[in-house]
């Protein structure tokens, strides 16, 4: 709630229409209270007395009533009928969707095509209908109205309950023994009230708007009761000899309607799910980069050399160190994997390498990536872009969100290749076939032809890795490319990533949190925890005598196939938060062997057994390995 | 030997959606006719690549679907009728997704409580009571069930879906991929957890994965699901290291394993039969080496293997 008022707060237009609204309540709320002459008193001896006449604030109406006390009393009765139309819009319209959305099916075609033919009438041409039908009165125009909003709640809400209705919360509910109508109200409603409140508070000043149209036409409001609309009526025959009369419930309905929408849009703003993840938010075309220390000298040899890399994300006052200084290089024709839990800061290091963490909040603070002599952190905007996707490619896990599902794949595949200019359009297609046909995807000729939708996941990789093949890149970045495949597709996309690599002499830095598969496909091995490199060795020695006690655990706690039935070993707690990490090893809250040392900051990546790097002061299988280095 | 389940020929087919008017333009057979027996205290594992059936088969087990024909009896009594409300009290689900499947509007404590109330008709003191004991059970602090789901992480997010299991008082427990969401060194903790409760409670679970060496650590037997039929059905021991059925062999030898090379175990580009057009005869003919004539016309049942393993192939692997 204080979040949702700080939010609102920020929008200074939606701060003013909530002052101006409250005022306008305030005085429509103690009008009775307030020393006002009588509203319907007629007194035509003072007709049309202009404003600011002595006793007459506001001067009078054509029957010599005082409009400021009209004004006053028709505000009130306006508000009223405008907030009533909406509640009552609001429970019918969430109630209708609701259950619409929930039952699904025939119900939800029966209703949703009842609210479709409410909606194919004018709404103006609705509410007429109905008043004639009841007779004119305030109370009936207020049915009217109500009336007129209810398809545009159901639908809404509709909408988002249909996509509740299948969470796994709501079976959950129901295995706990509840009810269609207890789930209903107690596990759909409160999640769709937001939805409810946003689209109360944009359409509260319609309706109020709606309600005076009516009155305006003498359809409402009954004389000699004022409301806006009604004295506007009123006024009309005399809107050119004494436009005061006109114009004071004029600007009274402006102020009103102007202050709910700056309002509504306020809330909607600091409500919707969508806009507050950050979808308003434009990231920037590449990483903002903010390097204070000095920029570290590339090491020889090296293809992509990361160094001493750090990437923060400042989040309001919080800082969260996802990459706190990590060295990786990767030679040509060599596979490295980088091996870590959620939140290890493996994803961010890939993405940061070619500035494609999300700015804000991500802000490079540290450190060089150096890819044939070019530092890609201090690298112009120009510059990346010629080599994203050229040089340097990524795949990502899921393919169903990196392929556009709107276009065709093999049109995606092409304009991959032409936006480098590196194809000529003729050509291009031809070398699409190729490419798929490269991946082994069969049909190659057919499937060019198909939208991401129509494929399944293994080819829809397979696809997604054409794709970063498209412009022959040096380096590709698959950070989790098989995760979401089932075992036997991830053995076929692991095979060909292994041949690619082998007959091209790419340089893969693959991302993973599967010893199986880092055992299989990768030469050398980074483990990465707490966003740190915390081991780093040829992959082999690596598994077989992992020197961090991390490591050591972690491979512990993999269950692999072929022991049979078994107590599995466990990590206790979690890593810690990002943004709170503990001075010196950040596992020694989890380690077994930490001892005062080890929270003494700071603990470096020491070489170890020759080709060997760990960070900790008290290795496993120290002397084992040693040995082996001998 | 008690039975805790028992399939009889339990069937779900979905009809896709037709035209305005007239009936479905065909069926989506999920689950093929299975029969399947769990014994009482036993884990059953169940595993299967995406689109096999497994989620279904599960689905209908608690009653969230409706079968299209066969019979489910949970400890001898038969439920005729898909109902959460009867099933709830003698059989619960864990779900994949631990965040999702906990309600983000509502505390823990509400949360927990709902079964309590609904199925067993508990007073409040009664309630806060059982909930304690449960949160004892699960290793989660009772100061947890005043927060919102929001501000918990993945494996105490599933160890709270497993509190809410047991507080069903069911004793059957349908893990539906528990540990796929979570991070390996969490694996574990939950992994133990629910073997732990196991022996403290009496549990019967039904472990649905497509981790087949986490099905392998948990599991007495193992079920192989391919495209809606159980091919291959097994000691958890013995079906990976010496299996029978051709698919359970490729799933075995895709599974990558620290210190084997790495190979494609088979042709490339084999897509999974389309659901709505069934093959006819085995479903696995058209990616099987040894699939011949018969095998594409007949339908092959379940056989026993003589070592204690049943698998549906005229032509089983690794037999003496």
């Amino acid at each position: 709630m204080r979040d949702f008022l700080r939010l609102l707060a920020r929008n200074q237009l939606a701060l003013a229409g909530l002052i101006v609204l409250s005022a306008v309540v305030l005085l429509a709320l103690v009008t009775p209270l307030l020393p006002l002459q009588a509203p319907n008193v007629t007194n035509t001896g003072d007709r049309f007395l202009p404003p600011f006449t002595e006793g007459h604030l506001l001067g009078t109406d054509h029957l010599g009533r005082d409009l400021f006390s009209r004004l006053m009393y028709g505000t009130r009765l306006s508000l009223a009928v405008g907030f009533a139309a909406a509640v009552i819009a609001a429970v019918l319209g969430a109630a209708i969707g609701i259950l619409a959305g929930y039952y699904g099916g025939r119900t939800d075609n029966v209703i949703m095509r009842g609210v479709d033919m409410l909606m194919a009438f004018p709404y103006i041409l609705l509410a007429l209908a109905i008043v004639a039908a009841l007779g004119p009165g305030l109370l009936n125009a207020l049915v009217a109205v109500a009336a007129v909003n209810i398809p545009f709640f159901a639908r809404n809400i509709r909408g988002i309950t249909v996509g509740i209705a299948h969470k796994e919360f709501v079976d959950a509910a129901r295995l706990s023994g509840m009810g269609d109508m207890r789930i209903m109200l107690g596990e759909v409603l409160p999640n769709v009230i937001p939805v409810i409140v946003i689209a109360m508070s944009t359409t509260v000043g319609w309706m109020i708007l709606e309600t005076a149209g009516l009155s305006f036409l003498g359809l409402g409001s009954q004389p000699p009761v004022a409301d806006l609309g009604s004295m506007l009526g009123e006024a009309r025959s005399a809107l050119i000899t004494n436009p005061h009369t006109s114009v004071v419930p004029g600007v009274m309905i402006l102020i009103i309607v102007m202050a709910i929408n700056l309002l509504g849009d306020g809330i909607r703003d600091a409500l919707d799910p969508r806009l507050r993840s950050g979808a308003l938010t434009r990231p920037m075309a590449a990483t903002t980069v903010r390097r204070d220390g000095p920029v570290p000298e590339a090491r020889e040899g090296a293809l992509l050399d990361i160094r001493e890399l750090q990437t923060q994300f400042h989040v309001k006052k919080r800082v969260y160190r996802a990459v706190g200084g990590v060295d990786l290089e990767v030679k040509p024709g060599e596979c490295l994997g980088l091996i870590g839990e959620s939140g290890s800061g493996k994803s961010v290091t890939a993405l940061s390498v070619m500035g494609l963490v999300a700015s804000p909040p991500g802000v490079i603070t540290g450190g060089r990536v150096d890819y044939k002599g070019t530092d890609l952190i201090g690298a112009r905007y120009e510059q990346l872009r010629t080599l994203r996707g050229r040089e340097i490619a990524y795949i990502f896990q899921d393919p169903l969100a990196t392929l556009h599902p709107l276009y065709k794949v093999g049109d995606q595949l092409i304009e991959a290749m032409t936006a480098h200019g590196r194809a000529p359009k003729e050509g291009a297609r031809q070398k699409a076939i190729e490419l798929l046909k490269s991946v082994r995807i069969p049909n190659a000729e057919k499937r060019i032809d198909s939208y991401p939708h129509e494929m399944s996941g293994g080819m829809r990789q397979r696809a997604g890795i054409a794709m970063a093949l498209a412009n022959d890149p040096e380096v590709i970045i698959a950070d989790e490319p098989t995760t979401a495949l089932d075992v036997t597709v991830q053995a076929q996309i692991l095979s060909l990533l292994d041949d690619l690599r082998r007959s091209r002499g790419l340089a893969i830095i693959f991302i993973t949190h599967d010893f199986g598969v880092v055992a299989q496909l990768c030469d050398r091995v980074a483990v990465m925890y707490a966003g740190r490199i915390v081991e780093e060795g040829p992959t082999a020695e690596v598994l077989a005598t992992p020197a961090h006690p991390y490591t050591k655990r972690l491979i512990a706690c993999v269950p692999e196939l072929g022991e049979g039935r078994r107590k599995l070993a466990a990590i206790p707690g979690l890593p810690p938060p990002v943004d709170d990490l503990p001075p010196g090893c950040a596992f020694a809250p989890r380690c077994a062997k930490a001892t005062p040392a080890c929270t003494e900051p700071p603990i470096e990546l020491m070489p170890f057994a020759g080709t060997r790097a760990v960070r900790c002061i008290h290795p496993e299988n120290d002397a084992a390995a040693r040995e082996a280095a001998e | 030997m008690t039975l805790a389940l028992r399939l009889t020929e339990l069937e779900k087919t979905f009809p896709l959606k037709g035209g305005l008017f007239g009936g479905p333009r065909g069926h989506v057979h999920a689950v093929n006719p299975t029969s399947l027996e769990v014994r009482q205290g036993e884990t059953l594992g169940i595993v299967g690549e995406s689109g096999c059936g497994k989620s279904t088969l599960a689905r209908m087990l608690v009653g969230l679907l409706p079968p299209t024909s066969g019979a489910i009896e949970i400890e001898g009594e038969p439920l005729s009728r898909a109902d959460p409300a009867a099933f709830g009290r003698k059989i619960q689900y864990v779900f994949q997704d631990p965040i999702s499947s906990l309600n983000p509007r509502k505390t823990i404590r509400q949360i927990m409580e709902a079964p309590l109330k609904h199925l067993h008709k508990m007073g409040a003191e009664q309630r806060a009571a059982r909930i304690s004991e449960i949160f004892a059970a699960v290793n989660l602090r009772e100061e947890f069930l005043e927060r919102y789901p929001h501000e918990f992480s993945g494996g105490q997010a599933q160890r709270i879906g497993i509190a809410r299991a047991l507080a069903a008082q069911a004793r059957i427990l349908i893990l539906d991929e528990p540990v796929s969401a979570l991070d390996v060194s969490v694996q574990a903790q939950v992994l133990n957890l629910l073997a732990d409760l196991k022996t403290e409670f009496g549990l019967t679970y039904l472990f649905i994965s497509h981790d087949l060496a986490v099905v392998e650590a948990v599991s007495d037997r193992v079920a192989v699901l391919y495209f809606g039929s159980v091919v291959e059905l097994g000691p958890a021991e013995r079906i990976f290291a010496r299996p029978h059925h051709p698919y359970t062999k490729l799933l075995a030898d895709s599974a990558p394993v620290v210190g084997r090379p790495l190979t494609a175990p088979e042709a490339k580009g084999t897509e999974l039969p389309n659901p709505i057009d069934p093959p006819s005869g085995c479903a696995f003919h058209a990616r099987c080496p040894r699939a011949s004539e018969k095998c594409r016309q007949v339908t092959p049942e379940l056989f026993d293997m003589g070592d204690g393993t049943q698998a549906a192939c005229y032509h089983p692997v690794n037999t003496e």
